[in-house]
């Protein structure tokens, strides 16, 4: 049988292969006598060499500008995650007389992260090929111009790379205020969130991210699978939400006061915000405007909506009743968890992804937090640190080589592959990650609390951040 | 002259309002309050803790009127204010000395 079976093949080849000849001998014959004339001269003309380079020079210009359109794109919606996303997120769950701390922390780190980034940051996290950070060599910016660099995006100018990857900067340290909020000095904030930058993002990015890293997925020690930001953004936020939680203490009142949010409705529109921004996040880290960005929407969206669903039902369960602060705790929670998932998995995955986020989730604010008794207002742990953790190990189940094959064509990449050591890898990857925002958060807030203090007066927490720490009032509705 | 004070449901105010104006109540003041009474509050959720609001918003008005249109006043506050529920609130009445106009320092029943 086999023997048949190679013999059928060689004749299909002789007659595929045959097949032009025969119809070039048959057109012959058709063939004017100028063709002849043509035939003596066999080089190429070299006005058809030019038209080749010019037109492969358009095809490579066409291709950057089609790339460049949606990264740019992409580096706004995800800036626009931070603010107003966030900030309209965390500012309605507060209470009123902290409106405008909380929202006010989102916008300074707007402003002093996109310095930071500028001056050293981008180096430290893109710069050379280092083990566990970057250099100096695009320190001041130093090389980032029109061209781009092959080492990340090949397609796009390395300006647009560089403000692209610092928008995640952005939001990263931002994700942290959701557990020190109504209590934080904003002196104390800037500083920590400076060095935080510095001491836990930088090298995390660098290890994930960065050329030699590593942990990165191309050629790492560990490749850990995180597309656009599970281990490196939420895991890091999350972590370091929870230390900085445990470190300042409770609210004074909590958990006896009531402390309910002053306005879901802020809340609501932020989360739509940021699920819109996410869009920016996932897809535009395929760093290009291709299949892959594609895939990468649809798993986000897909994992959004299931989580929604999840943390829905599970309080329908417990509560007889679905709340809409609970529909869109459940997106953001499905958010996170499809971030490192989002370029490797598909449609059906993406959706289990996100419904087991919103169940956790919902189980680690509603349960674990009371269990513990830490004040992490906003849950900035409970949704970022656990929907991260939980994204980035399923993503070592669910990756597809089918929707990237990251690791060469054909090789298996996840679980679904077969290949289950992705999962340890990406445990791996977690682990480090906690223990880098555990331990750099706590040496910080020790460092930070010599230096300008953590903590607000008590007279300051009961009277309220934004008169006593701004001067100022987010809601004067009689003047 | 008496005093009309009543404390009323949000959700009653325009009806109320309707209903004195039929009967010729000129003037009334409004103001948004909270409290409670017998009732107690109710519960919100929000992300799994539980707070029991008991100090819930109401409306309470606040008139002036001539001795004879105070029985028809509080009749129609009875009948345009109740839902029959628990948390309807309450009407007070009590005797004024004198009212006086701001604007010409008239004094007496004639003013209101």
């Amino acid at each position: 049988m086999k023997q048949m079976g190679v013999v059928c093949r060689c004749l299909m080849t002789l007659v595929l292969t045959a097949f032009p000849l025969l119809a070039q001998q048959a057109a012959v014959p058709a063939t004017p006598p100028a063709a002849s004339a043509s035939a003596a001269t066999p080089e190429v003309p070299q006005a058809v060499t030019e038209k080749l380079n010019q037109l492969e020079q358009k095809v490579t210009t066409a291709q950057s500008s089609a790339d460049n359109a949606w990264m740019l794109a992409s580096a706004a919606l995800v800036l626009l995650m931070t603010g107003p996303g966030l900030a309209l997120f965390y500012g309605g769950l507060v209470r009123q007389k902290n409106v405008l701390a909380i929202m006010m922390q989102s916008f300074a780190l707007m402003a002093l992260i996109t310095v930071l980034w500028a001056l050293v940051g981008y180096s430290l996290c893109f710069g050379g090929s280092g083990l566990v950070i970057g250099n100096f060599e695009h320190a001041f910016l130093r090389g980032v111009g029109a061209m781009p660099n092959a080492d990340y995006a090949g397609t796009i100018p390395q300006t647009t790379f560089m403000i692209y990857q610092l928008m995640f900067a952005i939001i990263t340290p931002a994700l942290i205020t959701g557990a020190t909020a109504e209590r934080m000095k904003f002196s104390g904030t800037v500083l920590f969130m400076t060095l935080w930058f510095l001491v836990v993002y930088a090298p995390m990015a660098h290890m994930v991210w960065g050329k030699g890293g590593f942990l990165n997925a191309a050629g790492g020690r560990f490749p850990t699978l995180d597309f656009a930001g599970g281990t490196v953004v939420h895991v890091t936020s999350g972590v370091s939400a929870l230390v900085c939680a445990l470190y300042l203490g409770k609210r004074v009142g909590y958990p006896k006061q009531p402390m309910p949010p002053h306005s879901l409705v802020l809340s609501f529109v932020g989360a739509c915000l940021l699920w819109v921004g996410w869009f920016g996040f996932n897809a535009g880290s395929a760093l290009a405007s291709n299949g892959l960005a594609s895939s990468a929407f649809v798993a986000t969206q897909f994992g959004a909506a299931a989580a929604a669903l999840g943390w829905c039902l599970a309080e329908w369960l417990k509560n007889g009743r679905a709340s809409a602060l609970g529909a869109i705790s459940g997106a953001v929670a499905g958010l996170v968890a499809i971030t490192p998932a989002a370029g490797f998995v598909g449609p059906m995955p993406a959706l289990a992804i996100g419904f087991i986020a919103g169940v956790v989730c919902f189980w680690m604010v509603t349960r674990i937090k009371g269990m513990f008794h830490y004040d992490d207002a906003l849950d900035a742990f409970g949704v970022h640190g656990a929907g991260g953790t939980i994204g980035a190990l399923l993503t070592g189940v669910f990756a597809q080589a089918a929707f990237n094959p990251i690791f060469g064509a054909g090789k298996p990449v996840g679980g679904l592959d077969g290949r289950w050591r992705q999962v340890a890898n990406q445990l791996v990857g977690v682990l480090i990650a906690w223990t880098i925002a555990a331990v750099g958060t706590i040496v910080i807030l020790k460092l930070v609390d010599l230096l300008t203090g953590l903590r607000v007066h008590e007279e300051q927490e009961i009277a309220g951040l934004d008169i006593t720490l701004h001067g100022e009032e987010g809601y004067n509705l009689e003047a | 002259m008496m005093k009309i004070e009543a404390i009323i449901q949000p959700s009653r105010l325009e009806s109320v309002k309707e209903a004195l104006l039929e009967i010729g109540v000129q003037g009334i003041t409004v103001t948004e309050v909270r409290g409670h009474g017998r009732q107690k509050g109710h519960t919100e959720v929000y992300r799994g803790r539980e707070y029991i609001v008991d100090l819930l918003p109401k409306i309470k008005l606040e008139m002036v009127l001539a001795d004879g249109l105070v029985n028809r006043a509080v009749e129609a506050i009875l009948k345009s204010a109740k839902t029959g529920k628990i948390g309807d609130g309450k009407i007070f009445l009590s005797r004024i000395e004198d009212a006086i106009r701001i604007r010409n320092e008239e004094r007496g029943e004639g003013v209101l």
